[in-house]
């Protein structure tokens, strides 16, 4: 059955990381990027609408230049508060500024396999397995596709992920592996199917769309043209930067933040200008570039910055974030892994960013891991207690029960202790037993967490999607393979 | 002789500094240095310098960037002068490297071949989202030693089992390698497709390179 959603509401903690000035100052470096260097938006469609609105475009470079004053207007009409619906309503997530939601990480291309342990290539099933867990984790509010389907074919291959979702969840599925036009028109085809058609769809969108920007200062055709057919369909649709300090960014974090900053509200003016009015939202995993290697690292104190920076961005344009936490670099989920998802979530959710990307992958998002999925799970857990920060009152301050047992003593007998006890956290994948317990036995939390996994995975039942959608879901994918 | 200039070469590389290299560069012609003499006993001894502080973690990927870019542009002002002396220079490979078709991811590719290139191949840089039929064209037009094509989607890396069996069709293998990369890119794939080699990074990438022309 469809279980409740934990999500962080009305913290109790606080960052104040940049100041109003400073953010102003990323703002105007942001338009002075668009103006001066442009913004590279390779797609006929979009250069049309750019053009139609005043912007310089170079069609030659497809490089569009466009004023603050532009931008500003148009980032004027984008709504700041939505829901992403579910399959199930109870699932909704308002996306209202006062909730952090935790989704599944993508797209992952290798799986640590649940029985064997080994690593290797993920496919279809692994798609569906892992959903089917999300499905019963309360602290997975929605899905993204968290590995690829790499036995479906190439081109319908983000269609049978998106199906594998709703087959297998009631909660919101958004898509991050959706980046042609062809596919995206199957994909709102599925959603209406499974919204009720056309009307209900755009009231309540079962699917949200989220691009990558190509940084530096660049957009991808697919991206951007598959995007502009979800946002005429009302779905939700986002922009991701992940410009790396070093490579894809400047060296330094300001100056990353501004050409990432560049790359997502331009994108998102684009989407305003054709569809005005259209639910879009900001997202962001930027990182710093490893000084030896140049890779991707998925963690380090810059990754933890701009998980915390990122929000007051998008708060300014008035928009929801979706902001890359978790999904470290480590290759196993080990101490780098606990530090590295610990911090980005925590300073990501501190600011409040809405939606938080995500468990259970290892190695920059490359190889999924069970046992991580679910030690992220307990890590959001840590955080969400944290979130709601010590209450001071009369009941909180025990005031008789500390009358009560006096000097020395004990509160273990107290009322006041029974009613408040299970305030306390109790950790699933912690290790407090006995030392001599520990060395008889010595597993520790992977092991629990693959045996927790397995047991998900046997028990489980999502609620089932009605046989007769399902039936029309493979005709859309079978007609977009018949093309 | 020229031992200030040539040091003054290996200095101008291991700033990383073009303006300078080519500055230098200018002046071994106007001097009448054999431009092979000032490549050898000049720049290569800053690259080398770059390299081996980079190989013991003093120096980082951006100055043996730099350096390499410096190298680059010091070449191409000899270049003339070498052809019209009729002399050359000793390339480890030739190397055409581009992004598959569908796939506008840069980065990677580019840091690829700017380091085979500062580390002696000659590399042709065909660019992102190319055809197969450019890629594979251009190997045998400029009867390249080593392909080098790299895919950042699961989707679009299927293509790179294209190249290898476009190669094959036209039987320029084994004698031309493969090497692919790119995120979703690991050794089961490289033996699936029956590519030559693969790396994680750059500089992996050349010694992938070196092997496979048995440097």
């Amino acid at each position: 059955m469809a279980r409740r959603i934990k999500s962080i509401s009305n913290p109790a903690l606080s960052l104040n990381i940049l100041d109003q000035a400073d953010v102003d100052r990323i703002h105007n470096a942001t338009l002075e990027i668009i103006e001066k260097v442009g913004v590279r938006f390779p797609s006929q469609k979009a250069l049309d609408i750019w053009e139609s609105h005043g912007a310089q475009v170079d069609r030659g470079q497809s490089i569009v230049k466009a004023s603050g004053e532009l931008i500003e207007e148009a980032l004027k009409h984008a709504p700041p508060v939505y829901t992403l619906a579910a399959r199930q309503e109870s699932q909704d997530l308002p996306l209202d500024g006062n909730h952090v939601y935790v989704g599944t990480d993508g797209c992952g291309v290798e799986v640590l396999d649940l029985q064997t342990g080994g690593r290797r290539r993920s496919n279809l099933q692994d798609v569906i397995d892992i959903v089917r867990i999300a499905d019963f984790l309360e602290q997975i509010s929605f899905h993204w596709v968290a590995v690829s389907a790499q036995d479906c074919p190439p081109e319908t291959r983000g269609l049978y992920e998106l199906c594998a979702i709703w087959e297998n969840s009631t909660k919101h599925a958004q898509t991050e592996s959706i980046y042609s036009v062809k596919e995206a028109r199957a994909a709102v085809e599925m959603a209406k199917a499974i919204a009720g058609g056309k009307d209900e769809l755009r009231k309540r969108p079962v699917l949200s769309i989220m691009q990558c920007t190509t940084p530096p200062l660049g957009q991808d055709g697919g991206s951007l043209e598959a995007a502009l057919i979800a946002a005429e369909a009302g779905l939700p649709v986002g922009f991701m930067t992940m410009a790396a300090c070093l490579t894809t960014g400047p060296a330094t974090m300001a100056g990353t933040l501004a050409v990432g900053n560049a790359e997502v509200i331009s994108a998102i003016a684009l989407i305003q200008m054709a569809f005005p009015g259209a639910p879009v939202f900001y997202a962001a995993a930027q990182t710093a570039s490893d000084l030896h290697t140049g890779a991707y690292t998925g963690g380090g104190p810059e990754d933890f910055l701009f998980g915390a920076a990122t929000n007051l961005l998008s708060d300014f344009y008035n928009l929801p974030l979706s902001m890359g936490s978790f999904a470290t670099g480590a290759k196993q989920p080990d101490w780098q892994a606990g530090i590295e998802n610990s911090l980005s979530t925590f300073m990501a959710s501190l600011v409040m960013s809405d939606m938080l990307l995500g468990v259970g992958l290892l190695h920059g998002s490359r190889i999924w891991s069970y046992e991580q999925m679910l030690m992220d799970c307990e890590i959001f857990n840590i955080i969400h207690k944290m979130m709601g920060g010590i209450s001071v009152n009369t009941e909180t301050l025990a005031l008789e029960a500390i009358e009560a047992v006096g000097p020395g003593g004990n509160f273990l007998a107290q009322k006041h202790t029974r009613h408040h006890m299970r305030d306390l956290f109790l950790p699933q994948f912690m290790d407090r037993r006995p030392y001599n317990e520990w060395e008889a036995k010595r597993d520790g939390a992977q092991d629990w967490a693959r045996a927790k996994a397995r047991e998900i995975l046997e028990t489980h039942q999502p609620d089932p999607l009605d046989p007769k959608l399902s039936a029309e879901l493979k005709k859309i994918i079978a007609s977009v393979e018949q093309e | 002789m020229h031992n200030e200039l040539f040091q003054s070469m290996a200095q101008s590389i291991i700033d990383g500094d073009s303006e300078e290299s080519a500055e230098l560069a200018r002046q071994a012609i106007a001097q009448g240095i054999d431009p092979l003499e000032a490549i050898n006993k000049g720049f290569v001894v800053g690259v080398n310098h770059v390299g081996d502080e980079f190989s013991c973690g003093i120096a980082f990927l951006p100055e043996l960037v730099m350096a390499g870019e410096a190298m680059k542009t010091a070449i191409n002002v000899l270049e003339p002068e070498m052809t019209r002396r009729g002399t050359k220079r000793q390339v480890f490979g030739k190397v055409v490297i581009a992004t598959v078709e569908g796939d506008i991811h840069d980065i990677g590719k580019t840091l690829v071949g700017t380091m085979l290139s500062a580390s002696g191949f000659q590399v042709v840089d065909l660019g992102v989202s190319v055809p197969i039929g450019t890629i594979v064209g251009k190997a045998r037009e400029i009867d390249a030693d080593i392909v080098a094509v790299s895919a950042l989607l699961t989707t679009t890396m299927v293509r790179q089992r294209d190249v290898v069996e476009a190669l094959d069709d036209m039987g320029l293998r084994p004698k031309v390698k493969v090497m692919v990369g790119g995120a979703p890119v690991t050794r089961q794939w490289v033996e699936e497709i029956g590519a030559d080699g693969y790396s994680e990074d750059a500089i992996g990438a050349v010694n992938i390179a070196k092997q496979l022309v048995a440097v």
